[in-house]
């Protein structure tokens, strides 16, 4: 028996052949100049980005007309609030902010808090809140920087606390749930507080507000269909399959359509909903049947010793369902669903089909104004921003999640 | 004697069945009540339910159409006309998504890296903003600043764009265009025969005749030659006079809008369908066909494709069924599709179930029609197992 042969433990890794580094020349020849086709391509690309760039900040310094972004900032944002009450956005703003950075600081227990990246983004961040000062107030700089120190230092508790407190991880959600309402509370305010009317809300509040409410009432409602659609019993199956493809078949603006002028019609003629909720209705029943067959991704995905192993265990069926395969179906499809909210997010643009001013709403009565008439470029490119900002990172944090 | 000792509470087959009794009465329960509900309402409000205002006339007019279409015309003549439009943006957006998401999918695997980083800019843009704001922007922001009617922007190969919309070159339904159009077809049918002869002949004897080639250039020619002076181009004009543009076809901007917004926004999610499809396939099998001696070209085209489309049809019919339902969105910019006149409808005569329920049957025959069609596709690229 050789050495070289045997297959001791002790033999050190094979190593990984060396990554030599590249100079440049052999970086740019490797990558844009490898062939005759390749050169030109990049040549071709290389006009195309000049065209680009050069017309756009062209159009971006002297024809557009910022005004028309710079003057409504506080209308894209939090719409028709009234003025006075604008303490409690900001208010419901701060909670989200520090019980995000508290829920950042005990998810990192492993990890560092601020790896280079991280720093980078703060930084970005910080630059950005003080660069916006002259557009929306000194005041408002002030808090927003504010939010960001907040961030930072629940962050930094979240972690001390998550150390010693190990409790606390199992109730962050539960907390999430809670803030959801106070939140709510805050921004229609009742009891102790004016109330403000929900359909007194707009811009990009009504946006968000439609969007979590809608996706918070579809859970539930999905996953009952996943396991309706998975059931052995054929009359479940039959209704929630049917229910799931019909609406699947169905394009939105119908199914909004058929929230807002069928829902008064089939309620008995005394009870009356506010246009807001049937909206929120519509989007519900809709993402339910799409999420719906995300879950049953995840419950297919459940290996069936699972269910052997619980049973064996003498779990009924529905502790069966709870404990062992929920749990473990709904952890698998965390990214689908996350890509769910995305699309219901800017879904939320159909708000105007069905006249209710969301962000897009907001820009769209913007237009109508006599003096920003013809501005629709910035105007959309600025609210595509919005949109931009948050789906972006919602996928990337759905990305990082999927890795994990 | 065990089946004597279950208390019938605690059997199976008894508890499924009264589970399944409970839910159907609660699901007709709640259909009664809503239907009841909607009755009374419909009542109060003295509206009835039968289809009989299909007969009755549109008295609107619609600007985008197929067919002859006239305000005297009735409403279910509106119905088809709107349904011919849908189909129209269905068809046409489906064909041009699929090759602006190929080409950005396959840009986005590129070994260029310049070209790579611009597919994957143009992804992460367009999956990132909702649709209707692309639909609002191209719009507002692009077609309506388009220069006046008669001052046209004229690309190469006489395409015209004003705020009227695009204009393209298009062959007249003449003759001369229809024999070109057979000789056409007839090409492709003989190409296909003669491939196949080919490819026969290669796998029996490891080589084609010469003659093959020779066959296959000179049908190459004569389809050319069909396509550019056998059918016959119409160019787009311009009428100074009226102020218009004669000729070719005209697409409306709302048309225009909706198609370019659609195939756009529906090419980034058919992008990444076509990169994740081409890079399920193994390593190994890319090196291998390499090994045998096969050019990149082939490589990607017999062995790399066919196994890529296995896995990108089932996402691909998604995508279509996406564009197929987006396209209702077409209300919001004004091009007249099936939903937009059931809405027109709806407003003139107040029948909203009706109404829903052919909107609703329509759509549901739409996507019905490319789920079979894709499934079919899908059997036919599967691997044969036995």
């Amino acid at each position: 028996m050789s050495p070289a042969n045997s297959n001791s433990p002790n033999l050190p890794e094979p190593a990984h052949p060396p990554i030599s580094p590249m100079s440049p020349g052999v970086w740019l020849k490797k990558n844009l100049f490898s062939t005759w086709y390749n050169s030109l391509l990049t040549f071709i690309c290389l006009a195309l980005l000049y065209w680009v760039t050069t017309s756009l900040i062209g159009w971006t310094f002297t024809q557009a007309k910022w005004s028309a972004v710079t003057d409504n900032l506080r209308l894209f944002l939090v719409g028709y609030y009234p003025e006075r009450l604008i303490w409690r956005p900001w208010t419901a703003l701060g909670i989200i902010v520090g019980w995000a950075g508290f829920s950042w600081g005990i998810v990192a227990q492993t990890g560092y808090l601020f790896t280079r990246s991280n720093l980078i983004v703060l930084t970005l961040m910080a630059a950005i809140c003080v660069a916006i000062a002259p557009l929306i107030g000194v005041n408002s700089s002030i808090y927003l920087l504010g939010m960001l120190v907040l961030l930072i230092l629940a962050a930094i508790l979240g972690k001390q606390l998550g150390q010693s407190l190990a409790f606390l991880k199992t109730w962050l959600a539960a907390i999430w749930v809670l803030i959801f309402f106070v939140v709510l509370w805050l921004l229609l305010g009742g009891w102790l507080l004016f109330p403000v009317p929900l359909s007194g809300l707009s811009g990009l509040i009504l946006t968000l507000l439609i969007a979590v409410v809608s996706i918070v009432l579809s859970f539930p409602l999905g996953v009952l269909l996943a396991l309706g659609r998975q059931s052995k019993l054929p009359a479940i199956h039959w209704l929630a399959t049917i229910y799931i493809e019909l609406i699947r078949g169905l394009p939105l603006i119908g199914i909004l359509f058929m929230a807002q002028i069928m829902l008064p019609l089939v309620l008995p003629s005394d009870v009356l909903i506010d246009q807001v909720w049937r909206a929120i209705a519509g989007y519900t029943l809709f993402t339910a049947a799409y999420l719906a067959e995300n879950v049953r991704g995840g419950l297919q995905s459940v290996p069936k010793g699972q269910t052997e192993a619980a049973k064996a265990l003498g779990l009924s069926s529905p502790l069966l369902m709870i404990l062992i395969i929920l749990p473990q179906a709904l952890r698998a499809v965390i990214p689908t669903i996350v890509g769910q909210f995305i699309s219901l997010f800017k879904d939320t643009s159909l708000l105007i089909i069905v006249s209710l001013v969301d962000l897009l709403g907001v820009s769209q009565s913007i237009l109508a104004n006599p003096k920003y008439v013809g501005r629709a470029a910035e105007i959309y490119l600025f609210i595509g921003l919005i949109y931009w900002i948050f789906c972006y990172s919602m996928s990337l944090a759905s990305r990082k999640l999927e890795k994990q | 004697m065990a089946n004597a000792k279950i208390p019938w509470w605690h059997n199976q087959r008894v508890i499924d069945i009264v589970w399944q009794i409970v839910v159907i009465s609660v699901v007709f329960a709640v259909f009664i009540v809503l239907g009841n509900n909607l009755v009374n309402n419909f009542q109060q409000q003295n509206i009835g339910f039968g289809f009989d205002f299909l007969s009755s006339k549109a008295a609107f007019d619609i600007s985008d159409r197929l067919i002859n279409f006239q305000p005297r015309d009735p409403n279910s003549k509106a119905i088809l006309v709107g349904l011919l439009n849908s189909l129209r943006v269905m068809v046409v957006g489906i064909i041009l998504a699929t090759l602006i998401g190929v080409t950005v999918g396959i840009g986005r695997l590129s070994g260029n890296w310049l070209l790579r980083q611009i597919a994957t800019v143009y992804v992460e843009i367009l999956r990132n903003t909702p649709l209707l704001l692309q639909l609002f922007f191209w719009y507002s922001a692009v077609f309506l600043n388009l220069p006046r009617v008669n001052q046209p922007l004229v690309l190469p190969g006489a395409i015209y764009l004003s705020n009227r919309g695009i204009s393209i070159p298009w062959p007249v339904a003449t003759t001369s265009t229809w024999l070109a159009l057979g000789l056409i077809c007839g090409s492709v049918i003989l190409t296909m025969i003669v491939m196949r002869r080919r490819t026969e002949m290669i796998e029996q004897s490891g080589s084609a005749a010469p003659i093959f080639q020779i066959v296959l250039i000179g049908i190459a020619i004569a389809t050319i030659f069909a396509l550019v002076w056998g059918l016959d181009w119409q160019q787009p004009q311009l009428d100074p006079q009226a102020g218009s543009i004669l000729g070719g076809l005209n697409f409306s901007p709302e048309l225009a809008t909706l198609l370019l917004g659609l195939s756009f926004y529906t090419a980034a999610y058919i992008a990444e369908v076509v990169r994740a499809g081409i890079q399920s396939v193994n390593q190994g099998q890319w090196e291998a066909a390499r090994a045998l001696g096969l050019k990149p070209s082939l490589v990607m085209q017999l062995v790399v494709f066919p196994q890529a489309l296995r896995v990108m049809i089932p996402s691909l019919t998604g995508e279509y069924l996406n564009l197929a339902k987006n396209s209702s969105l077409a209300i919001a910019i004004g091009y007249s599709d099936i939903y937009a006149i059931a809405n027109t409808i709806f407003n003139n005569t107040g029948r909203s179930v009706e109404m829903l329920l052919i909107v609703m049957v329509a759509y549901l025959i739409i996507n019905l029609v490319i789920a079979v069609v894709m499934n079919w596709l899908n059997t036919r690229v599967q691997l044969p197992e036995r």
